[in-house]
């Protein structure tokens, strides 16, 4: 793991609680959404706040695709869920969301949780690496 | 009770369909990714435009974005009924534990006893969140 690939996991980290408050503060101001209108979920989208908060997941995902491309699904998940510990952080200076002890409790378990796993290995090495044919063509022009 | 009950039930069921398609979407994602190769690897060959067609060029990435989307989508359902401190942290500590099942299951990652320890302690955390 270089300093370069730690710096992507942590723009994973930050970018989805982020953008996870922004559709949070977007979806509160248009209000309870009812099965019977499940089309405002479309409109929403369109709203300031949720469509900020797409950007900063389309960040996320660009830079998760990248973190998966060199490192297992149960290595770049676990190590990203620091993203929890921002979610609560945001909830609760921003939001001004109430977080009980158990809550914290609760995410302080999971984030020692995930620290743990990033000290293991990042990548399995498979006896026979699975490559696409497209991708032949463009590793190996 | 009753009320709190069905309160409960409601986000247990929103929190689940979020979890079940954000893990089919990573599984599928994933596997993409990995047959796909190291996309520095492509980028520093084919450049930027190189390694964005090879992604969207692929088949199963793009299934695994339609599942995605559905959870996305769930997510604003979500988010619209219950606060942002129990809907995202459950769904996303959740999924860390689908996802190292079918990691191991679908992946065949090397999910040893730090990754299952891990997993569980997870699940540990995600009872207190619920509390």
């Amino acid at each position: 793991m270089t300093f370069r690939r730690y710096l992507v996991l942590a723009f994973v980290s930050v970018s989805a609680p982020l953008g996870d408050t922004f559709l949070d503060v977007g979806m509160k101001r248009i209000g309870p959404v009812s099965p019977a209108h499940i089309t405002t979920l479309f409109h929403a989208v369109s709203t300031p706040w949720v469509a900020g908060g797409i950007v900063l997941l389309i960040g996320f995902f660009a830079s998760y695709l990248t973190a998966l491309s060199w490192a297992d699904l149960t290595f770049v998940l676990p190590a990203t869920s620091f993203g929890n510990v921002v979610v609560a952080l945001l909830a609760r200076f921003w939001r001004h969301e109430q977080i009980s002890l158990a809550r914290w409790a609760g995410i302080f378990l999971i984030t020692a949780a995930v620290g743990f796993v990033t000290q293991g290995p990042s990548y399995t090495e498979h006896e026979q690496p699975i490559t696409a044919p497209d991708a032949k063509e463009v590793c190996h022009p | 009770m009753s009320m709190l009950h069905h309160s409960a039930m409601a986000n247990a069921a929103m929190i689940g369909s979020i979890v079940v398609a954000a893990t089919v979407g990573d599984v599928l994602i994933a596997s993409a990714m990995r047959r796909i190769g190291d996309l520095d690897e492509i980028k520093a060959h084919s450049g930027l435009i190189g390694a964005i067609r090879a992604v969207i060029t692929n088949t199963r990435f793009f299934c695994g974005v339609a599942a995605m989307a559905v959870s996305f989508f769930s997510l604003l359902f979500a988010l619209s009924h219950a606060d942002l401190s129990l809907v995202a942290p459950a769904s996303a500590s959740l999924t860390v534990v689908t996802n190292t099942i079918a990691g191991k299951l679908f992946l065949k990652e090397n999910v040893d006893k730090r990754r299952w320890l891990a997993a569980l302690c997870v699940c540990v955390g995600v009872v207190l969140l619920a509390r």
